[in-house]
């Protein structure tokens, strides 16, 4: 059988500080008609860019340089506006990473549904609406007869997911491009979109690029995968034999990052004085309340996950324990000292000994600083140190974070990666010499092998300096990793606490039961076990509903 | 009506004249992708754009003066322009090459990136700021002199009723209008850039304290500054202007003093607008909250973390910010209640010689005084807004 | 649409409370004077007696509180008091005094048609040149209206208002450079007389309005949803039209109704420059022989005005959000 989609030595380059860069160093791909082809690289791999110029289609300031995209023949490349607008939506289609930003505000979903096969003469428009009403039950939509005259901010991010594919269908193309389409939901929603897009892809034999950064994810929903790295090819091979034998050291690289853990730590002494200590805390913004009751200890040398989706109150909890939110109830004590509630009434002394690393370090860190500036502030503001004392220990604290301090001490921020950058938030951490130390989604910003060096680090410098940590995060593959003991956290409430080994063995709570289980492995057949093992009715969001 | 059967005609021709355009285009480069993917009003741009093009060089060499022995006026001013745009595009082009061999790593660097009209905008600005120092040594005669003759013509030819001492002619009380152009750059000028800096001041201070401690004293000064705003500003000036007047003569204060106060504190709501907005959005910042949590005074944290943040975008505005109280200046002169006489200012130059206007289409070179005034204002408001463009469109960095 | 309801209200109620302040203000700047309206009108040759009649009529012994609501009352019945200037030829208070109100009231109207006349020319124009600035963006044309755009920005209007003159009336007499119109005048020769202001204020309202348009249109052509709907597959036309014109309505409103508020300070100068017997002249005469009733009403219609259309944009932009529109 001929192929569908051909793309030969296609070069890309973009546009910045007046010359033209290359994006794409000469990639080939084909495709087969129904096969699915898992595109996936850390950021800057290229991959979306990919997926954009196998529609024939660049962004402003993009452009192909060299190379064919062959569709069915047609070279898209070198074919007319006309030619390309007879072929997009109608036999390639498209469904972009936010689907809340790729509707239109101000047209009805079923208006937008509907406009594809209506302005390429598939379809009328009645016909249409009634296949729209059609696939949006076979994707299991809530209420598939009216959800699609509804406007785009009436609908979840997960539900305009799946109304996102089902348009992408709405002319059943021969191919269809995924670009990121789970990246910004949370797990729960994550599984009953990937379910959704596979059946449907299944049922209509289409083609489709799927591309991701998640290779779990990607594991589930693609024959074949191929593995970019900054512009260039890596390796491409089955699904099964990229998981099981990966070739390359690179993609040997992407999978061992999932292996790293920390052994267990001895349970914590009876009667032993937590130093962190959140009491019943409930909190609100304005009115509303955003936290209910919240109580957990940390103790000396041990690191506590906090885990939960958006808006689960974690982030909340942080600022409780920071003073930044002052609770409406309850007390949070230090050492078993009760401290102020609000920041400004706390002394310096209990300001020292509570830091915090932010998740996005590029906002972290003042960008008019030098390297040196920001750690050798708080050396100076708490430590009192100056000149070529706090020089010293400001070398001494860049040296327990793995940079040269000759080598980084005059830089800028911007002229770190983002590896660095979160490095250097650590150091100003340090450098205030506290016990507790709270990490707000450290490595969610991060390409994975990048987060592992940070959580490495961490761990290291807790078993070196006795550090404690509160450690938030959404990903469960970081808890495993790095955490002594979990916090499940949703809608403001503790659902389930306790040691990780414990957390992690069932039985337990319905709903850490449905968040452990929708994290994707790196398996294959996962997706359809679990699908086998529960029903399609009893994951995600759907069983978060019956709870 | 013929001329309008004319532009009918004009029209149908380059409608006519696109069609063919695109259709020979693609015949002649066998149909390459930036011919056949035009759109058909693309193709009437081009045409549109040649025809202009076209008549711009037949006007330019037609006479200058026409048989009947009446200057051609259109065409002198014409040809002025374009000379002018040649020589100001070529003053740019050699100041950026100048600055492009000459000077820090830094500097180069910075000019190597800069778009003709920026270096044409920081050329005018230079210009402009020697000008207004030394002016009293460049001007020939004092801004307030009162010399023998009075409305001599511009242009020096004594045949046109000119003077070559006075190259631009006197005014109606017979002062020099050249020295008094020169002098005219420190006064107005002058007076706007103190007035900016005191709307900086407040502005930018109340701004800063407003956002870092928000709370009362921020409701206090935003709902303040809301309501100042709601009043058009050169309406509330003139205003204000009025009852400075009277307390100008009563208390022996110079009008102008006046002028600059109260024009920084209009304007300052306008800085302390931005201000606010720029320091709420780096106050959000987690290197704020980290200096907070740090324990950090408020004096720290406006200058040392805000501050150093703000400055990029507080330099453009201020550009902006100059240009605006520069041109309210200028209407305020010109409508007879800014800079006081003796000094000399162009927009009341320009009130006081725009009579000369009508004289333009026997003596093209009498209306270049009232036009010389405004324009000088007009230059710098220009160059500083080319300056500014090219500063939001660096620091914005590449978003189009 | 109750959301909706509840929001418009609101701005509408702050936008009256704002003008209340406004009032407000004006009003104290105004008895902020130096003696007062008295000493003011009668200049050097007053006599004591003098002083307190006109005082007295002019209620001036009234405490200031008294006094605003007075003006207040009177600004709300379009009651504007008599015009110093008139006070001092005519015998005061008598019969033959022209009231504030007779004489704002033809200026006012006279503005009004400036503007409306500058509007109907500019807004067009400027959404035109605005969406095929930011269709064809970094291109020759774009660069060119972008100098062009930003010198007419820069320059003062009375500049603006000489070159037109010059070309227009002087070296090519097109239309009259003196815009004496008067009440009776036939529509076709006051619009012809009204020209050159309009064209002045044009050139510079539209170069405002151009610019942000361009920006808006840009800022929308960016967005993901546009992307889908070339990847959709539609035409170009139909992208415009169907997907980003209507996301395109509310910033473009917005953009018009904050750039007519402007066209109020650009009217002052204009006016002044053609002597167009408009309400910003009347205001400008009125500050320069310091006829307090007058300027101080003068102002009182310009930041009505001004609060007017930006409340007006600020609710034609709430009204054309779809988001607020459907609520959830």
């Amino acid at each position: 059988m001929s192929n569908l989609l051909t793309i030969k030595g296609l070069k890309i380059e973009g546009r910045s500080d007046e010359t033209w860069n290359p994006i794409i160093n000469g990639v080939d791909l084909t495709l087969k008609k129904g096969e699915v082809l898992g595109l996936i690289g850390e950021s800057g791999a290229g991959k979306s860019t990919i997926g954009l110029a196998a529609m024939g289609y660049t962004r402003d300031g993009v452009r192909i340089s060299e190379g064919t995209v062959e569709f069915d023949g047609i070279d898209l490349v070198k074919a007319s506006a006309a030619v390309k607008r007879g072929l997009l939506g109608k036999r390639i289609a498209y469904v972009a990473q936010s689907a809340a930003a790729s509707f239109n505000p101000a047209h009805k979903l079923m208006d937008q549904h509907t406009e594809g096969p209506v302005q390429h003469g598939v379809d009328s428009r009645a016909a249409s609406t009634e296949d729209g009403i059609e696939l949006y039950r076979k994707l299991r939509l809530p209420n598939p007869d009216q959800i699609g005259f509804r406007y785009p901010h009436q609908v979840s991010g997960g539900q305009l997911q799946r109304a996102m594919t089902a348009m992408a269908m709405s002319c059943r193309p021969d191919l269809i491009i995924f670009d990121e389409p789970t990246t910004a939901l949370d797990v729960t929603t994550q599984i009953e979109v990937l379910a959704s897009i596979r059946e449907i892809v299944e049922e209509f034999d289409t083609a489709a690029i799927y591309i991701t950064h998640d290779l779990a994810v990607v594991a589930q929903m693609a024959d074949n995968i191929k593995v970019l790295l900054r512009g260039d090819e890596v390796e491409e091979a089955d699904t099964r034999t990229m998981l099981s034998d990966p070739k390359e050291d690179y993609t040997k690289s992407l999978w061992a990052v999932r292996e790293f853990q920390r052994p267990a730590k001895p349970a914590v002494p009876e009667g032993s004085v937590p130093v962190v200590s959140v009491r019943g805390i409930t909190a609100a913004y304005g009115k509303t309340d955003v936290l209910h009751d919240v109580s957990f200890d940390i103790h000396a040398g041990r690191t506590v996950a906090v885990v939960g989706e958006s808006g689960s109150g974690k982030s909340t909890a942080a600022r409780c324990i920071t003073g930044l939110l002052p609770p409406r109830m309850g007390e949070i004590a230090f050492d078993g000292e009760v401290l102020p509630a609000d920041y400004r009434k706390r002394t310096k002394d209990q300001l020292r000994q509570a830091q915090m690393i932010y998740q996005m370090a590029d906002t972290a860190l003042n960008p008019r600083k030098t390297i040196g500036q920001i750690i050798g502030r708080p050396v100076q503001f708490y430590g009192g140190l100056t000149g070529a004392k706090r020089r010293k220990r400001v070398n001494e604290l860049l040296d327990q974070i793995e940079l040269e301090p000759s080598q980084y001490y005059n830089r800028l921020p911007s002229e770190l990666s983002g590896g660095q950058k979160q490095r250097i938030g650590i150091a100003r951490a340090l450098a205030a010499e506290p016990k507790f130390i709270i990490c707000d989604e450290v490595t969610s910003a991060l390409d994975q092998l990048v987060a592992e060096g940070i959580l490495r680090l961490l761990a290291d410098l807790q078993d070196n300096l006795g550090l404690s940590y509160m450690f938030i995060t959404h990903d469960l593959a970081t808890v495993k990793s790095i955490a002594d003991e979990v916090v499940v956290m949703k809608e403001g409430k503790v659902i389930e606490q306790g040691e990780k080994t414990d957390m992690f063995t069932p039985p337990h709570h319905a709903y850490t039961d449905l968040l452990l289980s929708s994290v994707p492995e790196m398996d294959p057949d996962w997706l359809t076990n679990l699908l086998e093992e529960r029903g399609v009715d009893n994951i995600g969001d759907a069983a978060v509903d019956k709870m | 009506m013929s001329n309008l059967m004319w532009l009918a005609i004009i029209l149908a021709v380059l409608l006519g004249g696109a069609y063919v355009f695109r259709m020979v285009g693609q015949a002649a480069t066998g149909n390459a992708p930036k011919f056949r993917d035009m759109g058909y009003g693309e193709a009437f741009g081009y045409v549109l754009g040649g025809a202009l093009l076209v008549w711009a060089v037949y006007y330019y060499f037609q006479p200058q003066v026409a048989e009947t022995g009446v200057p051609n006026a259109g065409v002198v001013f014409f040809r002025w322009a374009v000379q002018g745009f040649i020589i100001a595009a070529i003053a740019a082009f050699l100041f950026r090459l100048l600055g492009r061999t000459v000077g820090t790593a830094g500097s180069k660097k910075l000019f190597r990136s800069m778009p003709l009209t920026a270096a044409f905008g920081i050329l005018v600005i230079l210009i402009y700021t020697f000008v207004a120092i030394f002016a009293g040594a460049i001007a020939p005669y004092g801004q307030a002199e009162i010399l023998g003759a009075a409305n001599v013509m511009a242009g020096g030819d004594p045949a046109l009723g000119g003077n070559p001492e006075y190259p631009l002619g006197t005014d109606q009380i017979g002062r020099d209008i050249l020295s008094r152009l020169i002098y005219g750059a420190q006064n107005t000028v002058g007076i706007a850039f103190i007035t900016t800096c005191l709307a900086f001041f407040i502005g930018g201070t109340l701004g800063f304290l407003a956002s870092t401690l928000q709370g009362w004293l921020d409701q206090l000064l935003s709902r303040s500054v809301d309501v100042l705003m709601a009043i058009p500003s050169l309406i509330f000036a003139l205003l204000l202007m009025t009852i400075a007047s009277v307390w100008s003569v009563k208390l022996g204060i110079p009008l102008t003093i006046f002028m600059v106060l109260i024009i920084a504190v209009i304007d300052s709501t306008r800085v302390y607008r931005l201000a606010r907005a720029v320091g709420l959005n780096i106050v959000v910042m987690d290197y704020i909250e980290a200096a907070k949590l740090r324990g950090e005074g408020l004096g720290y944290l406006v200058f040392k973390e805000i501050l150093p943040n703000a400055m990029a975008p507080l330099l453009a505005e201020f550009g902006l910010r100059f240009c605006f109280v520069f041109l309210t200046i200028a209407a305020l002169s010109f409508l007879g209640v800014g800079i006081q006489p003796p000094l000399a200012d162009w927009g009341t130059m320009v009130r006081d010689l725009a009579p000369f206007i009508n004289f333009a289409a026997f003596a093209p070179t009498a209306a270049v005084t009232p036009l010389l005034a405004a324009g000088a204002i007009a230059l710098l408001t220009v160059a500083v807004n080319f300056v500014v463009d090219w500063m939001l469109h660096k620091t914005s960095g590449l978003k189009e | 649409m109750r959301s909706i309801l509840k929001i418009v209200l609101q701005r509408l109620g702050l936008g009256l409370v704002t003008l209340f302040v406004v009032s407000i203000v004006i009003f104290v700047a105004v008895n902020s004077l130096p003696g007062d309206f008295a000493e003011a009108i009668l200049g050097q040759g007053a006599t004591p007696e003098s002083v307190a009649t006109i005082r007295r009529d002019l209620g001036l012994d009234q405490p200031l509180v008294v006094r605003y609501f007075d003006w207040l009352k009177g600004m709300l019945t379009f009651d504007l008091g008599t015009s110093f200037a008139q006070l001092n030829f005519a015998n005061f208070g008598g019969a033959g005094s022209v009231t504030v109100a007779e004489q704002i009231a033809p200026r006012l109207s006279n503005t009004m048609f400036l503007a409306t006349v500058t509007a109907c020319i500019a807004v067009p124009l400027a959404v035109f040149l605005g969406i095929l600035a930011a269709l064809y963006r970094n291109t020759a044309f774009d660069k060119a209206a972008n100098m062009f755009t930003l010198s007419s920005i820069s320059s003062p209007e009375f500049f603006m208002a000489y070159v037109l003159i010059l070309f227009l009336a002087v070296l090519n007499p097109v239309f009259p450079s003196l815009s004496n119109i008067f009440e009776g005048m036939p529509f076709g020769e006051r619009l012809e007389k009204s020209m050159l202001p309009a064209l002045t204020l044009t050139l510079v309202v539209t170069a405002h309005m151009m610019r942000m348009t361009r920006a808006a249109i840009i800022n929308l052509l960016a967005s993901p949803y546009i992307e889908m709907a070339r990847l959709k597959g539609l035409s170009p036309m139909r992208v415009i039209v169907k997907h980003a014109l209507p996301n395109a309505l509310a910033p473009i409103i917005n953009v018009v109704a904050l750039n007519l508020a402007y066209l109020i300070t650009g009217v002052v100068v204009v006016e002044v420059v053609f002597v167009y017997p408009g309400i910003g002249q009347l205001f400008v005469d009125s500050v320069k022989i310091r006829d307090i009733p007058v300027v101080q009403a003068c102002c009182l219609i310009f930041a009505a005005a001004y609060i007017l259309l930006n409340l007006t944009a600020d609710i034609l932009s709430i009204v054309s959000n779809p988001r607020l529109r459907h609520p959830k």
